[in-house]
């Protein structure tokens, strides 16, 4: 059965994110004859509609008014409304960022429809929208039909591939209202991220946890990084560890942090809480560095040292700067 | 000043792996032998998140409401026991076994009932489904203001200023009340209830409400009402077999996880 579904789509610095890309071609998978379209709110938001049509889009609803830059629910949500009115979806996808978070429900409510949030996958189960999506911190993992339609569902970073070759069907472009007024203001704002390469970005994310039992700690599990080279390894933390004030909030790993997919992850000293895992269970090779054998994060690793970090982590140091 | 704090009681999120279970055929947790359920930790952080507001303020009163059964008095007393004033338990088969949607609906009606709630502060999510949407959509249904994943909040001149955690950042939001807060794990631990509290909070009052005291047609609240059906909970299977680096010190160890993961290719 033919569906319609709209895409929430993100820009970052002025060009389409990644995410929107994934979710489009999640849309093109599901939409067995429908359209797919896509809203795209903020500065350069005309420029993106050429990639969100590449990305798989057949329609975008734009609007490039620079007051829809800094987000704020009210102003987003009105246009989306407004898209969806024009689009007549029966499944609306938004990723699960900070936008995502607030939209999900605010637009599930609004249209008087259910939302499912964080989800992995979405699928047609006998012409039927299935989501799935983890909870109990990561532990357990529900499968959810929608009662109501549309059916909306914010989707986590990374869960879906993007197209393999791009589309080159062109699109329309409709245009949006400009930013309505916001109950809420802005008053301030302070940056707070890591200077150099991204966590989410990183081939490679070397991570400490509370095991570490001391924040100078760190400073290894830096340098293990710089040997592994500054432009392929980001340093994260898990949860614990920041909650304890021992690494910035912005370089959190896990449910309620950052979602990281790097092609190698080195978790030193972290239990592997489900809530942590939750954050790096994509990852596609992860090496555990723990004292204790029955840790949890042997579970999901491929390569393992029982060991005491403090002197693991150093000699691994010195084996890496060798490997050439 | 009047606020309300949402709370909501979970099986412990600290539970171990090895000791969470799931009855497949009924689509539920089973709870763990000997493992009390407790205050979801997020909503614990709301409540310090009002009471501070109220310290600031010198005056105020914070009512704490949770949706569940029974044993749901437990959520409660231990807000009252941190120093909320009044608890408000929604007890009523018809309200049992819904979705996030009938939740927000419910607690809306609660909210409604008390008439003059300045401010609502929830957990960013219940750790147990994880879901993070009552907070909005109580925010939706009354038709206020949110500011989610908030660190911190005060009042000021009449408006609730939010600090928030952004992914690159902190943002500070000012927004008209009554509205909506939800708070994060970055405020740090809520106040620990010392033992003369936690009598207090035993004499303190907890009203019971069910759906028709709400004016809640029983066919939109609880499971009847749900729009999310959850057709499967389950244990998902981690793949994979961890190879172990053998070796006599953490020097041999270390050289022979780095010459693994150079011979995949990975380093």
């Amino acid at each position: 059965m033919a569906r319609n579904i709209l895409v929430v789509g993100e820009l970052e610095g002025g060009e389409l994110s990644s995410t929107t890309a994934e979710l489009l071609a999640l849309g093109t998978r599901l939409v067995d004859g429908g359209q797919v379209s896509v809203t795209l709110l903020g500065s350069g938001a005309g420029d993106a509609a050429g990639a969100a049509f590449a990305a798989g889009a057949d329609n975008a609803y734009v609007s490039s008014d620079a007051g829809y830059d800094d987000f704020r629910s009210d102003q987003w949500v009105g246009a989306i409304e407004e898209a969806m009115g024009q689009s007549s979806p029966d499944a609306v996808f938004i990723a699960q960022s900070m936008a995502g978070r607030d939209l999900g429900p605010r637009l599930a409510f609004r249209n008087d429809t259910a939302v499912a949030m964080d989800c992995v996958s979405v699928e047609d189960d006998g012409g039927e929208l299935k989501a799935t999506r983890s909870c109990y911190g990561g532990s357990a993992q529900a499968t959810y039909s929608f009662a109501t339609s549309p059916a909306v569902a914010t989707i986590r970073a990374k869960s879906q591939d993007p197209l393999e070759a791009p589309s080159d069907g062109g699109g329309n472009t409709v245009e949006l209202s400009g930013a309505g007024d916001s109950r809420s203001e802005i008053v301030g704002r302070e940056a707070a991220v890591a200077e150099g390469l991204q966590i989410q970005d990183a081939p490679v994310v070397v991570s400490g946890g509370r095991g570490l039992g001391d924040p100078e700690a760190f400073r290894v599990v830096e340098e293990l990084a710089s040997a592994i080279g500054d432009d392929k390894a980001a340093v994260g933390a898990s949860r614990a560890a920041v909650d304890l004030g021992w690494y910035p909030t912005s370089q959190q790993v896990g449910l309620t942090g950052k979602v990281v997919t790097p092609d190698l992850y080195v978790a030193i000293a972290i239990s592997g809480a489900s809530q942590h895992m939750a954050g790096c269970s994509g990852s596609k090779t992860i090496v555990a560095i723990n004292r204790d054998p029955e840790a949890n994060i042997f579970t999901a690793a491929r390569y393992g040292i029982v060991g005491d970090y403090k002197e693991v982590v150093p000699a691994l140091i010195e084996a890496v700067k060798n490997l050439d | 000043m009047h606020l309300v704090v949402c709370a909501k009681q979970i099986p412990d999120p600290e539970t171990p792996p090895a000791a969470f279970r799931i009855d497949e055929a009924n689509n539920e947790v089973i709870p763990a032998q000997g493992i009390p359920p407790v205050l979801s930790q997020f909503d614990g952080m709301a409540a310090e998140a009002a009471l501070r507001i109220v310290e600031a303020a010198g005056e105020g009163k914070i009512t704490v409401i949770s949706l569940g059964q029974e044993s749901a008095q437990a959520a409660i007393k231990q807000v009252l026991a941190m120093g909320a004033d009044e608890g408000i338990l929604l007890e009523d088969e018809a309200l049992q076994g819904g979705d996030s949607y009938t939740t927000a609906r419910t607690l809306a009606a609660a909210i409604e009932h008390l008439g003059d709630v300045d401010a609502v502060f929830c957990g960013r999510q219940a750790a147990d489904w994880d879901m993070g949407q009552v907070g909005l959509g109580i925010a939706e249904l009354l038709g206020w203001p949110s500011a989610i994943i908030g660190k911190d909040a005060k009042v000021e001149d009449g408006s609730m200023v939010v600090e928030r955690v952004t992914g690159d950042g902190f943002e500070t939001v000012s927004m008209p009340m009554p509205a909506v807060v939800t708070i994060s794990n970055e405020i740090g631990d809520p106040r620990y209830p010392k033992l003369q509290q936690i009598m207090q909070a035993a004499r303190k009052t907890v009203t019971r409400l069910d759906a028709g005291e709400l004016g809640l047609d029983p066919s939109t609240v609880g499971d009847a009402g749900a729009r999310l059906k959850l057709e499967r909970l389950f244990i998902p299977v981690v793949e994979g077999e961890v190879e172990l680096m053998e070796g006599e010190t953490a020097e041999e160890q270390a050289q022979a996880l780095a010459a693994a993961l150079r011979e995949a290719k990975i380093l």
